[in-house]
């Protein structure tokens, strides 16, 4: 094992309402690829921040090659060595591969000109020593997404970086473009240089990394050689066992279909997905980040059109091809992104209440003032949406009454069928809540709720029924009653595992 | 400024409003002529075409989009009642009619080439529309203007009322305004505009039928060229194919002033009216004081950099003032 290139030691980061990191520690070690895994959540993307400098910790110390050293800006860590290969890369598709390796350190010449001839050179060699052999002055836009990334990665070694970090290398990798990503991992090791590799993928772990740290809720839970460690092992220590009850999960009694899809895909998100949805129940979709779950129901909501497959309203198929026509079948989509897609925030609470039924407020020709007002009143008071009026524009309020004003707009609308997508992604712990709230007084009404969520905790303790998808695919569906409802389970199917027969 | 006034905003007409009243009173101490009421019926006059084009800018910039074809529409939609006219047409109705439907027809096509054909910016594709505009109303006309128009198409922009000669086409301006505003504020179509342009991807999600909106504003911005280019062959009495060159850029001005925004969702029918009004001030009275028109391009230039300027000062400020309310409350 080789010296440690850097270490964070006890660092702690506090976002508005979150610890983001907590007491957390990890040795990078040069010549070693050092994996890292974690939920969604877990404070990886945090960690990553903190080396890099981005974020800057409120505690603890960081040292390079045993120096004690602070960032203040993302330049320190560079200048230190330190570099990351973002999942969204930093290429400038439109230029060339030397363009893009010296963007920003330009090699100039006598007479104040760029030297290219050097340039080209120079990205030719470091190409060349991962065993990539490309032509500098190719667009980038012409490579494929592979090749994208190893000129990112040239881009590091040019600026001589002893600490390579790459987050989520592979999830837009093919598998041959992935070995060969592998391979060129193990040149930069044998180089010397000292690797954290990010994964969502328990396979890549354990076949590229020597040593692997789980992460959870910002805490450091175990360091140890990937040889050492079981699938299993990953897992129980990944998803913990910390079940607290936030959940006001109350009895329910499905009841008839009120929403199926036959082989529904659109190719490169989601392939052939069938399931039912019924009535007086909530139905969870769990997975990890990208696994579909999301243009699954947009393409439900006709927001982006599946390619193939039927839909089915309580038992009649429906052939929807707008957003329009989906709220016409009775269908409410709460959007992941509220800001962007849910809400129209310089309007004001009032009128995006109104967003979904606008045309049934008038009276003659204009909009009733009147019943705009009692309405927006009425979800104020329903939803306990805190705002000083409902005048005030939507974005000014917190995330939590932010996501109350998506509801109450989908509340005034007569839908039946109700599609939250991460309806509690970042928002306080009481505002979660009374969305839980919501969804039960929904079930009451003999409405159909869908879930999507990344919190298990949130899967498993408030859905009658849960779906397990991965890479565009589902993987299980497990009813509540089922042995395997429990953490362990669902992750090893989000993951890629098979169930035991029950 | 009081703590009372604070949570209160500030109409967006205010800001101009108070442009045009000070400016008023500098130009009443240094120039007999301008606080006379014959004056002020040529400001009102004046301000009439560009009010009308900047009503139906302002529908398309609420959106998100710009039209930069106002100008030849206004041309084209004039000719084409004057190749009537020369064909021997004069029942007046007929004529309104047609160049309505050529307002019409020009705002639909810049529509379509947004909504249909998914061009990426309306101001390429309404760049490219109005040269097509431009041409056409050159080809159609032969480049040479039009005169012999009857007086009853004239009225609108001819016609005076009363002892005061309160121009007709200014009666016009506050009648469409008032309905403008109303549609804007009052009906379920003026609303979706707003919210189109605020957020064009949570609209469409809301079920707003994006493009159907989006259309609308662009044949609304077509029709008020239209009428504006009927006050003008009143007032000129000829249909001029080259008429309107800078109508466009004067438009968007007068909205920019108003408070609108670029970025679509933000603007009202009261702060464009006041926009336009400015304008109208700022040349008259350059006029009066016997300034060239180069001395009015400059100071019409710093005016409306100084509005927007205006506005992204206070925009900066609330966005400030929200973000220590938010640290405030999560402190808490």
């Amino acid at each position: 094992m080789g010296e440690v290139a850097v270490e964070l030691r006890n660092i702690r980061k506090v976002f508005p309402g979150v610890v983001a990191l907590d007491d957390m520690s990890i040795q990078l070690r040069r010549g070693e690829v050092h994996g890292l895994i974690g939920e969604n959540g877990a404070g990886k993307s945090t960690l990553i921040k903190t080396l890099t400098g981005v974020n800057i910790p409120e505690e603890g110390e960081i040292f390079v090659d045993g120096k004690k050293v602070q960032f203040h800006k993302p330049s320190d860590a560079r200048a230190m060595g330190i570099s990351c290969v973002y999942q969204e890369l930093n290429i400038v598709k439109e230029l060339s591969i030397t363009d893009n390796m010296f963007i920003g350190n330009y090699v100039k010449g006598k007479g104040g000109l760029l030297d290219y001839k050097y340039m080209n050179r120079k990205a030719r060699e470091i190409m060349a020593s991962m065993e990539q052999d490309v032509e500098p002055t190719e667009l980038c836009g012409n490579q494929g997404m592979g090749q994208q990334q190893m000129v990112e990665i040239g881009k590091s070694i040019l600026m001589d970086a002893q600490v390579i970090i790459l987050d989520e290398p592979t999830s837009s990798l093919g598998e041959k473009e992935a070995a060969e990503l592998f391979r060129t991992v193990n040149i930069l090791k044998d180089k010397g240089i000292a690797i954290l590799f990010v994964s969502h993928k328990l396979e890549e772990i354990f076949e590229l990394c020597d040593v692997v740290t789980v992460m959870r809720d910002g805490k450091h839970i175990i360091t140890k050689p990937s040889a050492e460690m079981t699938k299993d092992e990953l897992i129980a220590h990944m998803v913990g066992r910390s079940l607290t009850n936030l959940f006001p999960k109350i009895e329910t009694h499905p009841g008839a279909v009120a929403l199926e899809t036959r082989g529904l895909t659109r190719v490169g998100e989601y392939y052939n997905i069938d399931f039912q949805a019924r009535r007086g129940e909530i139905l969870g979709f769990s997975g990890l980040v990208g696994a579909g779950r999301t243009e699954l129901v947009r393409g439900i909501f006709a927001a982006d059109l599946p390619d193939k497959g039927q839909i089915f309203i309580d038992g009649k198929e429906a052939h929807i091809r707008t957003p329009r026509q989906a709220i016409e079948h009775k269908i409410a989509l709460l959007t992941e992104d509220r800001k962007l897609q849910g809400l129209v925030l310089e309007e004001s609470v009032e009128k995006n209440l109104t967003l979904v039924n606008i045309d049934t407020l008038k009276k003659g020709f204009l909009v009733d003032m009147g019943r705009i007002r009692k309405q927006a009143d009425d979800a104020v008071k329903k939803l306990q949406i805190r705002t000083p009026s409902v005048d005030k524009a939507v974005g000014e309020l917190s995330g939590g009454n932010q996501q109350k004003v998506v509801i109450g707009k989908w509340m005034n609308t007569d839908a039946e069928i109700y599609i939250f997508d991460e309806p509690t992604r970042g928002i306080d712990v009481g505002a979660k809540i009374e969305v839980y709230n919501v969804m039960n007084e929904l079930v009451r009404q003999d409405k159909c709720v869908i879930m999507i969520s990344s919190e298990l905790p949130e899967i498993l303790g408030m859905c009658d029924r849960v779906i397990v998808m991965r890479e565009g695919e589902k993987m299980a569906e497990i009813d509540r009653s089922s042995v395997h409802f429990n953490q362990e389970d669902i992750m090893k199917a989000a993951w890629g595992g098979k169930l035991d027969e029950q | 400024m009081s703590s009372k006034m604070k949570g209160k905003k500030l109409p967006a007409f205010a800001g101009p409003l108070m442009a045009v009243i000070l400016l008023s009173v500098i130009l009443t101490i240094v120039s007999a002529q301008f606080l006379t009421m014959d004056n002020w019926m040529n400001i009102l006059r004046q301000t009439a075409i560009n009010a009308l084009v900047s009503c139906g800018m302002l529908m398309v910039l609420l959106t998100g989009g710009i039209d930069l074809s106002v100008g030849p529409v206004v041309a084209l939609s004039s000719c084409a009642m004057g190749i009537l006219v020369q064909r021997g047409v004069t029942n007046p109705l007929l004529l309104i009619v047609v160049a309505l439907f050529v307002g019409f027809l020009c705002g639909g096509f810049n529509g379509l080439l947004f909504t249909k054909l998914k061009l990426p910016h309306p101001f390429v594709s309404t760049m490219g529309a109005r040269q097509i505009y431009r041409g056409l109303a050159l080809f159609i006309t032969g480049a040479a203007p039009i005169a012999g128009f009857p007086a009853a198409v004239m009225f609108l922009g001819y016609q005076n009322i009363g002892s005061i000669k309160f121009p007709v086409c200014f009666l016009a301006v506050i009648v469409i305004f008032a309905i403008m505003g109303i549609f804007l504020n009052r009906t379920a179509l003026g609303r979706k505009i707003y919210s189109v342009g605020g957020n064009k991807e949570a609209a469409r999600l809301s079920g707003i039928n994006v493009s159907s909106t989006l259309n609308f504003a662009y044949i609304m911005s077509g029709i008020m060229s239209a009428i504006a280019g009927i006050v003008l062959v009143g007032r000129v009495g000829t249909a001029l194919p080259l008429a309107g060159e800078t109508y466009d850029m004067d438009a968007i001005a007068a909205c920019v002033i108003g408070g609108a925004s670029f970025s679509g969702g933000k603007g009202t029918v009261s702060g464009t009216l006041m926009g336009a009004l400015l304008i109208a001030v700022i040349r008259n009275g350059l006029n009066l004081l016997g300034a060239q028109t180069d001395i009015q391009y400059i100071v019409i230039g710093a005016v409306i950099i100084a509005a927007v300027f205006v506005d992204v000062v206070r925009g900066n400020a609330e966005a400030r003032s929200r973000r220590l309310a938010m640290a405030k409350k999560a402190a808490e």
